[in-house]
């Protein structure tokens, strides 16, 4: 630069020139620079979109499922029941004839004991269960003849989706041509029909995709996260308070502020094998058991939650506290009925994003078995169950079709209830901040 | 009386404990108008009779509940015949049967009238446990509330005995954080040494080969099983590198705009959506890895003409990436905007484009924090666990090619305890070890990030 003013000293016209030529090759790579930056940031907002799009597209077929309907002879005899009518002999009884004998009047032109066998498998093995309480509710049905909707295999219900390819060769195909031929009678009479998928909320899991439910998987979640809301928020509010009012500053404050910085960064599945180690087989709690689920994420929330408190403890002005002091109240009546009361938003708000933090994990929950295929929706702390982010991954393990729909439509309702949480926390941050 | 049923009574005892002192304390003053001469606020009092009702009643409760069953066991086992007992393989098999007969489940072979006996033995010792439990907290309870209402007079300082209790209390919660270190340490420790009895702390750290498969019984066929982590080691570096070479060029250059260059309302509408993606549960990304990413990765290298795995590296990597994107972004973007504003101000001033300010003056300056953001982030990418269990494979395999499957430490350490584990087998132990190497690795690399932070943060305050 410097040389450049002196030389052009005697003629001015070139060093502007000089200068321009720099500035367009700078220019140029400015607006290089900023779309760089920009391309990142599109990039950043595709994957959300991608992200979003793929489990939605995926997923919302699934609270969708396909019924068939059958004209069902509640026969005494098919059922094996005689004159019987006792609750143990109704719910004993052969309710998967009832199906069959229905098909067989269907199609009565089906014989043969292959065709037979391809024929029953396109309704689910649920309908007999179906059809079990709709009996136990109301045993007068027996004896008549009712026309029933039943749920399809997860075979047909994909087809019916449109999810499978009719011209394939037949071998690709889960569904072969005599079926889909059978499918397309009960079509043309207006015997197949996508309903709302009612199963998926209140069933448990299964190994048939048509009849699994996220139901259980919500249970577990739900009482997993009451024992680690129960835990981690009062030990949290109360070590953040400790550290925030009372402690003095020595060696000891020093090394639990070190572990709780520590604590936040130790990945997650290290607490699964502390659960394992500590939970289990030292104090021999029971596997798969929420309440060691719920342990094990208390343990791990809680840094989220001792820093969130500690925020919002410090964002109250100190005047408060001397004013509160100065009227003659202790430091824990200061604590607890001026400060902790205005803080109140900001930890609640820190709670609610440590517990869809909790919500979301898995990781460690594998480690302490609530890993298992559990069929029953748990009733309490202490039975065996799964939560919603496993049974997510134990679905995407499956192979099935109809498991990668449920898998998705699994994915939104445990993104629901996340987007519900934050909100939450944003809402409630924004109604309670306060500029001091 | 059932445990749960007795913890209600004892909650109503504590609130009724609560009401009998405050009211005790205003009577022995004399009427409202005489709380004056107390000590304490009334409701102190009412505070301290239900400390003293409660929190005695409540240890013993949890200390009872502990040891009840290892002291019932240990009185049941002397009903089983000597045989029984000697062995601790058809000991601990019996205990089992007798609690199934207790709980009146299936057992797992004939009952003989020895094993009823117990089991008699055991319901008539749970009944005495029960009954004396209740007992015994409920004289508790109730002579916590009679000690403090005979000493609740004015000159009972309960304010301050209450509030020391509430000390004691913070103080207890406080030292949890320390405690769960500890308990992590000492139980990944324990386990890991009792491994490296077992095999040898070299082998482990630079064996080549890994196959934690091992025969249980010794005249079954299978491999005797090789410790060696290094292809584990191999696999995660793997992984986490394609992880961060997605993750620091997007998150960087896309909160380097954000402070920079984007006005106030693109930012404000940009950044809450690239924070979504830290929101997401990895299970979520795992799936997504596994199902959409993998498939499409496969299709792609198979139209160029490579032969890429359909659980190869390179998919786990993209999703990780795209996972720890926003935690990049707002670890720089905080660093990026600690730089002071005069800096910034002193290169425009000298004629400098924003790229130019970027690249020569706030870049250089706020690298050792970036850094240390990057480090927490290969902090978080080697520990993270699902991505990795859906998307990676399980078979080791020592390679550079991100085309092929590998497997890292996580994944191995699902794979070894999901299931069934036996405390004696180093495959089991063998995921402690692997959990060690894990959390020494992060906290190595946490430290070092947040003092480089802090460091940092200390040269513009």
């Amino acid at each position: 630069m410097s040389n450049g003013t002196i030389t052009g000293a005697g003629n001015p016209g070139r060093t502007i020139d000089t200068v321009r030529a720099g500035l367009d090759r700078r220019y140029r790579a400015e607006r290089r620079f900023r779309i760089y930056g920009l391309s990142a940031i599109v990039l950043g907002l595709l994957f959300v979109s991608i992200l979003f799009i793929t489990i939605i597209g995926n997923g919302y077929p699934a609270f969708q499922q396909t019924y068939v309907k059958l004209d069902i002879d509640f026969d005494p005899e098919s059922l094996g029941i005689g004159d019987q009518r006792s609750n143990a002999a109704l719910s004993g009884a052969n309710y998967q004839a009832l199906v069959r004998n229905a098909l067989k009047v269907r199609f009565p032109d089906v014989t043969g004991r292959s065709d037979r066998r391809a024929l029953n498998s396109l309704i689910s093995s649920g309908a007999s269960y179906q059809l079990r309480d709709a009996v136990l509710d109301d045993p007068t049905i027996i004896g008549t003849r009712r026309s029933v909707w039943v749920p399809a295999d997860d075979d047909v219900d994909q087809l019916v989706k449109g999810h499978m390819d009719r011209a394939a060769a037949e071998g690709d195909r889960r569904l072969k041509d005599n079926q889909l031929a059978w499918l397309d009678q009960l079509q043309a009479d207006g015997a197949i029909e996508k309903r709302f998928n009612t199963t998926f909320f209140t069933a448990g899991d299964s190994r048939e995709p048509e009849l699994a439910g996220i139901r259980g998987a919500l249970m577990g979640s739900v009482f997993t996260l009451i024992v680690t809301l129960a835990l981690s928020f009062p030990i949290g509010v109360a070590t953040a308070v400790y550290l925030e009012e009372f402690a003095p500053r020595n060696r000891w404050t020093d090394l639990i502020e070190v572990n709780i910085n520590n604590l936040a960064a130790v990945p997650s599945i290290v607490f699964g094998l502390l659960g394992l180690a500590v939970f289990i087989n030292f104090f021999g709690l029971p596997r798969s058991a929420p309440l060691v689920g719920g342990l094990v994420l208390t343990l791990m929330t809680l840094p989220t939650i001792i820093i969130a408190s500690r925020a919002a403890l410090k964002s109250v002005p100190p005047s408060i506290r001397d004013a509160a002091l100065g009227v003659g109240a202790s430091r824990v009546q200061a604590v607890t009925h001026h400060i902790l009361p205005l803080a109140m938003p900001g930890m609640l708000t820190g709670a609610i994003i440590g517990m869809a933090q909790a919500l979301g994990e898995s990781a460690p929950l594998l480690m302490i078995g609530m890993v298992a295929f559990i069929v029953d929706v748990p009733g309490g702390f202490t039975d065996p169950s799964t939560v919603l982010p496993v049974q997510i991954y134990l679905w995407a393990d499956s192979p099935e079709r109809g498991f990668v729909e449920r898998t998705s439509a699994a994915i939104m309702v445990l993104l629901g209830f996340l987007i519900v949480m934050n909100a939450l926390a944003v809402l409630l941050r924004k109604r309670f901040e306060r500029r001091w | 009386m059932q445990t749960s049923v007795l913890i209600l009574v004892l909650v109503a005892l504590t609130v009724v404990g609560f009401y009998l002192g405050r009211s005790r304390s205003v009577a022995v003053a004399g009427g409202t108008a005489g709380s004056a001469q107390l000590h304490s606020l009334p409701s102190y009092y009412g505070y301290l009779t239900a400390i003293w009702c409660g929190v005695p009643a409540l240890i013993v409760l949890g200390f009872w509940m502990a040891f009840q069953d290892n002291i019932i066991t240990h009185f049941v086992t002397a009903d089983l015949p000597a045989e029984t007992a000697a062995d601790p393989g058809q000991l601990g098999l019996a205990l089992n049967d007798v609690k199934n007969l207790v709980r009146g489940n299936i057992t797992s072979r004939a009952t003989d009238p020895a094993m009823v006996a117990a089991a008699d033995h055991y319901r008539q010792l749970q009944t005495i446990s029960r009954l004396a439990l209740t007992v015994v907290i409920l004289a508790l309870a109730i002579g916590g509330i009679a000690l403090s209402w005979k000493r609740i007079g004015p000159a009972l300082r309960a304010r301050n005995q209450v509030e020391a209790v509430v000390m004691v209390f913070l103080i207890l919660c406080s030292t949890i954080a320390i405690f769960t270190t500890l308990g992590i340490v000492l139980s990944v420790l324990f386990e890991s040494i009792r491994f490296f009895r077992i095999v040898p702390v070299t082998e482990f750290i630079f064996g080549l080969e890994w196959s934690p498969q091992m025969a249980i019984r010794a005249d079954q066929v299978g491999s005797t099983g090789a410790f060696g982590a290094v292809p584990l080691f191999a696999g995660t570096l793997l992984i986490s590198g394609i992880a961060m070479l997605v993750a620091v060029p997007i998150g960087l250059m896309s909160a380097l705009y954000l402070s920079e260059y984007a006005s106030r309302g693109f930012r404000s509408a940009a950044k809450p959506v690239l924070e979504i993606l830290a929101g997401v549960p990895t299970v979520v990304y795992g799936f997504f890895a596994a199902l959409v990413v993998a498939p499409q990765v496969r299709g792609l290298g198979e139209a160029i003409g490579l032969s890429v795995s359909s659980e190869s590296a390179l998919a786990a990597g993209l999703v990780m990436g795209i996972m720890i994107i926003p935690f990049v972004s707002s670890l720089s973007d905080d660093v990026i905007n600690a730089v002071p504003q005069a800096m910034r101000d002193g290169s425009y001033a000298m004629g400098a484009t924003r790229s130019e300010t970027i690249g020569r003056v706030i870049f250089p300056a706020a690298l050792p924090g970036i850094v240390g953001g990057v480090l927490l982030a290969v902090s978080r990418a080697i520990g993270e666990t699902m991505i990795v269990v859906m998307a990676a494979g399980l078979s080791s395999n020592l390679t550079a090619n991100p085309l092929e499957a590998v497997t890292t430490v996580t994944v191995q350490i699902v794979t070894l305890l999901v299931g069934d584990q036996e405390f004696d087998s180093p495959k089991t132990l063998a995921a402690f070890a692997l959990g060690l190497v894990l959390f020494v690795v992060t906290l190595t690399l946490n430290v070092i990030a947040l003092h480089v932070v802090r460091k940092y943060r200390e040269q513009y305050e």
